[in-house]
């Protein structure tokens, strides 16, 4: 411990055994290490209890169900599925049906709750009002009821499918569902996609182009017209000339219902609106105070600078309210993707409905089957919490 | 500081008794009943005639009744129950858990929830079959026409499976609508969000009654599955299948042996030695299953036997009226048929 050449500090020659038990930083650690240790072990007591408990009861446990065939249909499915695939396909696919419920329903509620927020603040009394009566109302119903809500309701007020509601572009509503035809692409597809990428491409160099010109020069060049030009154009002429590879299945009358075409059924309408109404009351807050939370002067030296009314929100006012906003907006979206849970109540076939509901019950292996949901939930709000942790990084205030 | 040690402390001496404890769970229900004073007993949310609370608040049905036979047995009286009603969803996790001692609630007896799920099914009580049952308007006669329609069912059940089984098996494209609890699969299908509804024909001609007017919805002739339908228990405990299994089983055989909820005093004085046995009057076979010698006598004097339960309940007695069929006795022409009693 002593070495010739280092003079020893004072505090090191005179260390003994109860200078380290008074040390708070030792104490610290060793607590630290028994409590980890405690935590370890009271998971694996309650892991050993578990399957201990399980094969005393004779209960089937482990994994290897999520291989047998799940036998069930299930009526909205984004990747190709029958009843004669697995249970692990089953799961896939109440998966998806989440996400997607989540991510459109996160993408709606953002803007409407965004809209909401601005005009709650509005000048206009009339405008200001209703926000805040939508506010108000739907921030103090639950969930739950206001998916029944909407469901029944949209339920009752569709017609049946013998008479259904035509709309434009031979698309079809009734009780079953909003129908479209469905797009059938055939040979030089390719060609289009091509024609798509290169238009898209084209457009984001347009607007590096502008805004280099902009930051120089002070000059904002319109690029309106030839971004259109480029994101339709090329693409119409590569479609085109792969011969307009593209047909339609249009929905016809069945004897119980229309057959063919795509279909958006009513339960994924309701529980999106459902969802998103519902959420967007919540942002609405954010955003309000977000908003109020930047000074008054920002504003009025905005204005002094000769920005519209448009620009001082768009340009001064919502990127500093960003900083205020983001954290709460993430637990809203959150919320949303959790509160998609709540679908098995109106047929939804999401993951809780399809793994944790029908799968459960075919294998009874509650156990396994709610420790996976369970893991699914806390994987997409971590991922989600990650990903606004990001982006609240970039927006936040660069302090000098 | 010292505290939280404390705390720590306790939470680990905690846990090591409940892991104990857990490990040494060997307890007999038919004690852990006797002790609470009380069969907890799981049941349908509310299926009239099987199982459903009437104006009084009085749970009511043929599933009830093992429920209460059960109670009878081992109480002497008919009133020591706490009914749990139970969706399809939750049921087993609840026989599994111990909420429940025992379920009588229109449950199929499969391989599956006989085997892997821990579970012991111990009689039949009602034979059933899956069916549909759809608006008459549509004028649909065969559930072979159903090509296209949208079908609404309950998630957790049986019904759920055989359903894809036999469209599959027919070639025939459906489109199934899944609810977690019955009223919204009611509302679903009164919205006109489903052409069918489909669930073992009895409950069918339950819910049928519920729906308004019931001429207005047929139920289709095909039976498109075996559902036969009894009380369950945890595996493991020998003593308590065994109870129940002969609860139901004293039913069947008194109403072979014609002893009734009116006549059974008098039949004390029978001298066939079936119904001397039934009764308790010769032989131990009480205490084979932990009872009383007068456990059976309990159960018809309280209750009544199985035909008698099964016409006040859904048969012709009742606002159901389903004919006996398959659940007339063997010598009848039907399937109930129980082990004697020697
Ligand atoms: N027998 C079938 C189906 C029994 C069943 O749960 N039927 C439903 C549909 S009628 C029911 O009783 N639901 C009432 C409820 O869950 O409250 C099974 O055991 O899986």
């Amino acid at each position: 411990m002593k070495g010739p050449s280092k003079p020893p500090s004072p505090a090191k020659v005179s260390r003994s055994l109860s200078d380290y038990v008074y040390d708070p930083k030792t104490r610290g650690l060793v607590l630290q290490a028994l409590v980890a240790l405690l935590l370890v072990w009271f998971v694996g007591s309650i892991i050993e209890n578990t399957i201990r408990n399980l094969e005393a009861q004779g209960i089937a446990s482990g994994f290897d169900f999520l291989d047998n065939t799940a036998g069930f249909d299930i009526s909205q499915t984004l990747i190709a599925y029958t009843n004669t695939m697995t249970y692990a396909r089953a799961f896939l696919v109440g998966l998806l049906n989440t996400l997607l419920v989540a991510v459109v329903g996160i993408f709606l509620a953002t803007i409407v709750g965004f809209g909401i927020g601005i005009a709650r603040l509005s000048g206009n009394w009339l405008v200001a009002t209703l926000a805040s009566v939508y506010i108000e109302t739907l921030r103090n119903i639950p969930p739950l009821l206001m998916l029944f809500a909407v469901y029944f309701g949209v339920l009752k007020t569709l017609p049946s499918p013998r008479d259904s509601l035509e709309l434009p572009l031979s698309s079809y509503l009734n009780t079953r569902g909003l129908y479209f035809p469905a797009p059938i692409w055939g040979d030089g597809t390719w060609l289009f996609l091509l024609g798509l990428v290169a238009g898209l491409g084209g457009v984001v160099l347009l607007y590096f182009r502008a805004r280099r010109k902009f930051i120089l020069t002070g000059q904002a060049p319109s690029v309106a017209v030839p971004a259109a030009g480029l994101i339709i154009g090329l693409p119409l002429v590569a479609f085109v000339a792969a011969g307009s590879p593209l047909a339609f299945e249009y929905p016809v009358a069945g004897r119980f219902n229309l057959k063919g075409g795509l279909v958006v059924q009513p339960e994924f309408i309701a529980l999106l609106a459902g969802l998103t109404l519902y959420t967007a009351a919540f942002i609405a807050e954010i955003v309000r105070s977000g908003i109020l939370a930047v000074h008054k002067g920002q504003r009025e030296a905005a204005a002094a600078l000769g920005l519209h009314q448009g620009q001082i929100m768009r340009l001064v006012v919502i990127p500093q309210a960003l900083r205020v906003i983001i954290p709460p907006l993430t637990n809203q979206y959150l919320n949303l993707t959790k509160n998609s849970s709540l679908a098995v109540a109106i047929g939804y076939p999401d993951l809780v409905s399809v793994f944790a509901g029908t799968v459960l019950n075919q294998t009874n292996q509650a156990v396994e089957v709610i420790l996976i949901t369970m893991s699914v939930y806390l994987l997409l709000s971590l991922l989600t919490s990650l990903f606004m942790n990001w982006f609240n990084a970039r927006v936040a205030l660069v302090e000098r | 500081m010292r505290y939280w040690v404390a705390g720590c402390l306790a939470l680990l001496t905690a846990m090591s008794q409940l892991a104990g404890q857990a490990g040494a769970q060997t307890t007999s229900t038919l004690d852990t009943v006797k002790a609470r004073g009380q069969l907890q007993c799981g049941v349908n949310t509310g299926l009239a005639g099987f199982s459903a609370p009437d104006d009084a608040g009085t749970w009511k049905g043929l599933d009830v009744d093992v429920c209460r036979a059960i109670s009878a047995a081992i109480f002497k009286d008919t009133s020591k129950i706490k009914f749990v009603p139970l969706t399809a969803k939750e049921r087993f996790t609840a026989l599994q858990s111990g909420e429940i001692d025992v379920l009588s609630r229109n449950t199929t007896w499969t391989m599956s929830r006989d085997t892997a799920a821990g579970l012991s099914f111990a009689g039949i009580n009602y034979y059933d079959g899956q069916g549909f049952m759809v608006k008459k308007s549509l004028d649909v006669v065969s559930a072979k026409e159903l090509s296209g329609a949208s079908i609404c069912v309950q998630t957790g059940t049986t019904t759920e499976l055989n359903l894809a089984d036999y469209f599959r098996s027919n070639k025939i494209e459906y489109d199934p609508v899944v609810f977690e609890k019955l009223p919204e699969v009611l509302a679903a299908y009164n919205a006109g969000r489903c052409d069918a509804f489909t669930t073992d024909v009895s409950q069918l001609y339950s819910i049928r009654l519920t729906l308004g007017n019931a001429a207005d919805h047929i139920v289709l002739p095909e039976i498109i599955s075996k559902e036969p339908l009894g009380p369950v228990v945890r595996q493991g405990d020998a003593q308590w299948g065994n109870i129940v299994r002969w609860t139901l089983n004293a039913m069947i055989n008194a109403e072979e042996l014609a002893v009734t909820q009116a006549n059974v005093d008098q039949m004390k004085n029978s001298k066939n030695p079936e119904i001397r046995r039934l009764l308790g009057l010769e032989g131990e076979y009480g205490k084979a299953v932990g009872l009383d010698a007068d456990w059976a006598y309990q159960i018809l004097k309280l209750v009544g036997n199985y035909g008698e339960s099964f016409d006040r309940n859904v048969g012709a007695g009742s606002p159901l009226g389903i004919a006996r069929g398959q659940n007339a006795l063997w010598k009848d022409g039907g399937l109930q048929y129980a082990p004697p009693i020697r």
